[in-house]
């Protein structure tokens, strides 16, 4: 796709004194990390920020799950149950996932667009260091009198405003500013993508990464001041006595859930498209054959994004709208389909007749093909409205969204993180444990979340500490799945952590044989500074 | 994987259940082939994804062809998945007009959820009632055994005749919860302030058990439905019966009215409405939850106010979990729980609360 | 083939490190845990730091934007900056512009519909003719609501009047901001200081008018943020459209003293195209406000 001319001009190390004044020292310390500007060092804070923000909303669901491990009430009282139910979610959503997929997109925009950083990079870091001050305000509401929030991630008004404890206002703030980090993050990539490419980097010639971020960017401009909204109308209504969801004042608690889903919906696809592009990014280079279908790629990318702005009630089937409106939100549900089967048929048209081998990052990409169509599929089965009304808050829910966002988004980022990791510390990382990060995972992620589609459809509601009879068999397995894939986790945790302390064998620019790409013709472990000169792509 | 998943049409407690409505048997056939569809689907690109893992892969010497492109190919797989999709949507719709369709009932309830109970009101006679989980707490706490039906039974089910439309009215007290019962393929919100419409006709007669399907707070999971469905005859039987018991409920509350109990009475009857309804938030020692709900024990309230202290049991305080329980108790049991309070956990404030206390606030006389 | 890149990519502008960012983020730490705090112990009546974390979070942010700016003027006053840069900073500001408008949208969206679906279902319309019957059967539906399912009363405020003024004097007030820019853009800095003195006090009058109005709501008609969707409605719109009219007023503060000190030049002059496409924004918003809480 791309020719480098001018690469050679790359400094390779950081003590390039003759060069431009801006060129100094990697600076040392504490100090590099609070104030760098530095897309690729503020990169690697947003990834290790997700991973721990992984680590500490999967510790919440492995209490989630022992608390699920028998029918009665054994290690923790239902509300506190409901506030890790609430706060998992919420850590997940916006403190893994999100930052995990910005985290990458610092790393790699630039260098895929042939920029020198990104385009706002004070800013940049502003963006990154909010995150870890919201999530300290969410985690210690844990603590305040009365508990955390216990609304679930979704926190439905009356019972998060009328109803909910003293930490609400917390919860609100931090919600506030974790917004704030969102959309400077969103501006900065839209920007660098817009302003910064590389000349001959053409729109219809950028790598898919950068497209399906630049499309999630703009989501996450669009949809991520609506959450601010909603969440200021939870706190007028609790503290200062509007009615905004409250019948009496003229209000409706539904008013809620429409402006809450208006970001919600557009918020799962921020989760997903940046994943898409990934797994665009390593099926080629491990078929060893282009991308089939770049161009539909592209417009199936912003066909969803649209598309996505039309749907947000089918999570709100039982909430008692005309028929007239649940049709409508059904079939522009079910539309959405389309464009993401033409991705998933590409994928695999990929791969037909290519040469294929199976390193570790292509393991976790085909786990994602395939289990997140599995995902996909049950979510198409939820946009039926006469079947969601039996589906709506069941397991069967928890299931499908677990696949599209475990083996598919945090799948995704692992395939990533396996992809360039060479590229970032310039040594291969352990392949024996990779592979056993893999195996463990793969299996027990089904066990922990392919029973839950049974246990949904037997009937076991969501957002429950204790269950009947009928569930306690699968639960157990969901649950002794959910410990071992907890504990899979622990094997990648080692191996990067090996990885950044520099062991493994040193790999050359181009990693795997036949990546394409800007950031395969730099050195690796990639320069402190790329691209001070652009390159030329043809 | 999929082998499992054919297995689930077959077992019970791996699929959805048909049920025991046209309309929910219609469901079934839908959700049936939704799984068939997807399950095709999933074979066909699965299976063409493994044959070119197994004969494309490099260890065997595939090498890559270099097509990236195919107009034609592409177009199939647009267009055909979008037949796919009406061909699912059009009996869905059908279904869901069915459904939504509430004209013309037979017998009307209104359902009401509150924090964490259910009340059914019947329309069309003088009956009504709350109906609260039975399970009890020993057996949540893994003290007893659990019975057959743990979790999923009430003191009061609710009871509607078979072979009619019987048309639900749905809402809520304080926050949103969902009226769910699987067997009739019903599911709907109660949204305070609010009054969401649903209908079933149901075939058989049988227990149909189901759950509060909407978050709605500490013991959302411990809010479940029962619905017994009687033939007709049964039916009318049963709620002549019930407008007679509410009749001698009513006369009896007035006899109790002129009458004092003791205070080992009092503090029985009050000992068991506390655990039974206040404890829930209240806790069983009076604790409350800090920051949530109050305590009771040796609080401002239970020492002194005793009038204020009647009052919020009988009003409950707007805008905040403590709802009105003047139409949950009666007058004699409001009056028990009350001495109570203010004689347990270390209140003991001698206080001594008889049913015309309670009925001159509620009545003021 | 070699071939030297373009001249406009040559000159890539990396800013050093900075303190300031580090510095926003506590300040919004402080104010976060500040602001909730107060909101809690001012309902509650009960003495306690918020207020004081909010302010001092508050103050963080204003030095920290002093700071951060100065430096930038710095900078770009040096010559540091490249095209580039100044293209991002406009881009940056106009989709800063655009997260402002979908955070609009919400409040838009919610007044839509309480007019259009809830407030009408509550008065028995579509689907929900048993929510009048059974819980609401005293309520009428209708927008103003002047008297709420829950029985609270007000009245509503008439569009003509102070709000006519208002909505004049912004429009007028974008107009000789335009005439500002013009001013800038043509060196002529006599007319670019009187315009942007007079958008300036346009904009603190109709702040001044704005006050007023809130007062005879909440004296005179009832009006509060307590009388239902309606007053909630009108309050957080209008509010949060009077807090960004504050913010602008400020921002074209600023400009006009760093104008005064002979900053910006016919064509370097980022900040101040800024502070214009907010004020046109703030001022679009109102137009939307004016046609949809006041008029119809
Ligand atoms: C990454 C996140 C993500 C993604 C990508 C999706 C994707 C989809 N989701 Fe999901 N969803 C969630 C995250 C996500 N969802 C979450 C978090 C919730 C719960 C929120 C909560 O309540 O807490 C939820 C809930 C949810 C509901 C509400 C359920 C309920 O509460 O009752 C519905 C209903 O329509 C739904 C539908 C869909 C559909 C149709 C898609 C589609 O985009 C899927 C499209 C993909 C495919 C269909 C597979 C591949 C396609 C082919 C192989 C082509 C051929 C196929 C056909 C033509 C059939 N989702
Ligand atoms: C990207 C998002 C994401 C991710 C990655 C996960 C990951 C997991 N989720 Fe989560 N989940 C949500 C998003 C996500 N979830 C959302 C949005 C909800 C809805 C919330 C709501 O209802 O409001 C939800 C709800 C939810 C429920 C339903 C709760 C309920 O309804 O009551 C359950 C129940 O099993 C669950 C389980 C799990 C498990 C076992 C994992 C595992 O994959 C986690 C694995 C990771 C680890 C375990 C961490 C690594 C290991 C350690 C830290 C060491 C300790 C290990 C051991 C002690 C074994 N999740
Ligand atoms: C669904 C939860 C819930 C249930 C059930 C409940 N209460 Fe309450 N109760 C509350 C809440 C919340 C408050 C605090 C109200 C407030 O903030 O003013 C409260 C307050 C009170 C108070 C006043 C305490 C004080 O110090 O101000 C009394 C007395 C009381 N409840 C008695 C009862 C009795 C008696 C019952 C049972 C018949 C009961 N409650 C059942 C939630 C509940
Ligand atoms: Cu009631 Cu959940
Ligand atoms: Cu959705």
């Amino acid at each position: 796709m791309s020719t480098v001319t001018d690469t050679a001009n790359t400094p390779a190390t950081d003590d390039a004194h003759g060069h431009d004044d801006h060129h100094h020292h990697i600076p040392k310390g504490l100090m590099r990390w609070l104030l760098t500007t530095n897309h690729k060092d503020i990169g690697t804070l947003y990834l290790w920020f997700a991973f721990i923000m992984f680590l500490v909303g999967g510790a919440m669901a492995m209490v989630i799950r022992a608390e699920l491990f028998q029918p009665g009430l054994q290690i923790v009282e239902p509300n506190f149950f409901n506030q890790m139910t609430t706060v998992h979610g919420l850590i997940m959503v916006f403190g893994a996932v999100m930052p995990a997929f910005t985290g990458l997109a610092n790393w790699l925009v630039p260098m895929m667009i042939g920029a020198p950083d990104m385009a706002l990079p004070r800013m940049n870091n502003w963006s990154f260091w909010i995150l870890p001050f919201a999530f300290l305000i969410l985690l210690s509401s844990l603590f305040v009198e009365g508990g955390g929030p216990a609304f679930g991630w979704t926190f439905y008004a009356p019972l998060s405003t009328t109803y909910s404890g003293d930490s609400t206002a917390l919860f609100v703030f931090s919600v506030h500013i974790m917004g704030i980090s969102s959309i400077m993050g969103a501006i900065n990539v839209i920007v660098t993508i817009f302003n910064m490419r590389a000349p001959g980097m053409t729109y219809m010639k950028m790598p898919l990464f950068v497209w399906t971020w630049l499309i999630t960017a703009f989501l996450l401009i669009a949809v991520m001041p609506v959450l601010a909204g909603v969440v200021t109308m939870v706190l007028t209504d609790k503290y200062f006595g509007t009615s905004f969801f409250d019948a009496a004042g003229g209000g409706d608690p539904v008013l809620f859930q429409h402006i809450f889903w208006f970001f919600g919906h557009p918020e799962v696809y921020i989760m997903i498209l940046p994943a898409f592009g990934i797994i665009s990014h390593i099926v080629p280079t491990f078929s060893r054959k282009k991308l089939f279908g770049y161009a539909s790629m592209v417009y199936a990318t912003a066909s969803i994004a649209l598309l996505s702005f039309i749907v947000w009630a089918h999570h709100m089937f039982t909430t008692g709208m005309p028929v007239i409106a649940e049709l409508f939100f059904m079939i522009a549900t079910m539309i959405i389909a389309v464009p993401t089967g033409v991705k998933v048929f590409n994928w695999v048209a990929t791969m037909w007749r290519g040469s294929i081998s199976f390193e570790v990052p292509m393991l976790f990409a085909i786990a994602f093909i395939i289990l997140f169509t599995v995902g996909g599929l049950s979510g198409l089965m939820l946009a039926i409205v006469p079947v969601d009304f039996q589906y709506h808050d069941t397991y069967f829910v928890v299931a499908h969204f677990h696949y599209v966002l475990v083996t598919g988004a945090i799948f995704s980022i692992m395939a990533a993180v396996y992809y360039w990791l060479p590229k970032w510390t310039g040594r291969m990382f352990d392949i024996t444990l990779a592979k056993w990060h893999f195996w463990c995972s793969l299996i027990s992620v089904n066990v922990l979340f392919f029973p839950m589609h049974f246990v949904g459809l037997a009937g076991m509601p969501r957002r429950i500490p204790d269950y009947a009879l009928q569930f306690a068999d699968f639960n157990k397995w969901i649950s002794i799945g959910g410990f071992a894939f907890g504990l899979s986790q622990l094997i990648f945790l080692a191996l990067v952590i090996k990885a950044c302390r520099k062991k493994g064998e040193k790999v050359s620019s181009q990693v795997w044989d036949g990546a394409e790409g800007l950031e395969w013709e730099i050195p690796s472990p990639a320069p402190y500074h790329t691209f001070d000169t652009p390159p030329v792509v043809k | 994987m999929l082998a499992l998943a054919t297995t689930a049409s077959e077992r019970s407690d791996l699929n959805l259940r048909p049920g025991v409505t046209d309309i929910s048997q219609q469901v079934y056939s839908l959700h049936m082939m939704m799984f068939f569809i997807c399950v095709v689907i999933a074979v066909i690109v699965f299976g063409l994804m493994f044959y070119s893992m197994i004969r494309h892969r490099k260890s065997k010497g595939a090498k890559p062809a270099n097509f990236h492109d195919n107009v034609k190919v592409e177009i199939a797989w647009t267009v055909v998945p979008f037949l796919i999709l009406i061909g699912m949507a059009v009996p869905a719709a059908n279904t869901l007009i069915a459904m939504e369709d509430v004209s013309k009932p037979d017998l009307t309830v209104l359902v009401t959820g509150s924090q964490w109970k259910w009340h059914y009101k019947y329309m069309d006679n003088d009956v009504e009632f709350f109906s609260i989980m039975a399970t009890q707490q020993e057996q949540i706490q893994n003290k007893f055994t659990k019975g057959e039906n743990y979790l999923l039974e009430v003191d009061r089910p609710l009871v509607i005749p078979t072979g009619q439309k019987v048309r639900f009215l749905i809402t809520s007290d304080d926050v949103i919860h969902s009226w769910w019962v699987p067997d009739f393929a019903v599911k709907k919100d109660a949204n305070p302030g609010f009054i969401n419409e649903a209908w079933t006709n149901v075939n058989e007669p049988g227990v149909y058990r189901g759950q509060c399907a909407e978050l709605c707070g500490k013991d959302h999971g411990f809010m479940p439905i029962v619905v017994i469905a009687k033939d007709p005859a049964d039916y009318e039987a049963w709620i002549v019966e019930q407008e007679a018991i509410a009749r001698r409920a009513a006369e009896e509350e007035q006899r109790l009215l002129a009458m004092s109990m003791s205070m080992e009475e009092l503090m029985a009857t009050g000992k068991r409405v506390h655990d039974s309804v206040c404890a829930a938030c209240h806790m069983p020692n009076g604790e409350g939850l800090p920051g949530v709900f109050p305590a009771i024990k040796g609080s401002q309230i239970a020492l002194e106010d005793q009038e204020a202290h009647i009052d919020i049991i009988v009003y409950g305080r707007a805008g905040t979990a403590m709802q009105s329980f003047a139409r949950q108790l009666t007058m004699s049991e409001i009056a028990a729980v009350v001495t109570y309070q203010r004689n347990a956990w270390n209140n003991n404030t001698g206080d001594m609360v008889q049913a015309k206390d309670v009925n001159a606030i509620m009545n003021g006389n | 083939m070699a071939q030297e890149a373009p001249e406009e990519y040559q000159k890539y502008y990396v800013p050093e490190q900075s303190v300031w960012p580090i510095v926003g983020a506590v300040a919004l730490f402080l104010i976060a845990v500040g602001a909730a705090n107060f909101v809690v112990e001012s309902v509650r009546e009960e003495p306690g730091l918020g207020g004081y974390t909010l302010i001092a979070g508050l103050v963080m942010l204003i030095v920290m934007i002093f700071g951060w700016f100065k430096n930038q003027i710095d900078e770009s006053m040096s010559g540091k900056y490249s095209a580039q840069l100044g293209r991002s900073y406009r881009q940056g500001m106009l989709w800063f512009i655009f997260s402002e408008v979908m955070f609009f949208a919400a409040f838009f969206g919610a007044l839509f519909y309480a007019r259009a679906i809830a407030v009408p279902w509550l008065g028995g319309a579509s689907n929900n003719a048993m929510t009048n019957e059974v819980l609401w059967p005293a309520f009428e539906a209708m927008w103003p609501l002047t008297l709420t399912p829950g029985g609270t009363e007000t009245q509503a405020m008439g569009w003509l009047g102070l709000p006519l003024y208002n909505t004049i004097i912004l429009l007028v007030s974008s107009v000789t901001l335009h005439y500002a820019h013009v001013g800038i853009e043509e060196n002529k800095r006599g007319q670019l200081k009187v315009m942007l003195g007079l958008t300036i006090v346009l904009g603190c009058i109709f702040l001044g008018l704005q006050g007023y109005e809130y007062v005879h709501a909440y004296r005179d008609l009832g009006l509060t943020l307590q009388s239902g969707i309606y007053g909630n409605t009108f309050f957080l719109l209008t509010g949060f459209h009077g807090l960004h009219v504050t913010l602008g007023t400020i921002i074209l503060i600023v400009l006009f003293l760093r104008i005064m000190k002979g900053h910006f030049t016919s064509d370097e002059h980022f900040a101040f195209q800024a502070g214009a496409w907010y004020w046109h924004f703030v001022d679009v918003v109102w137009v939307m406000l004016f046609v949809c809480v006041y008029i119809i």
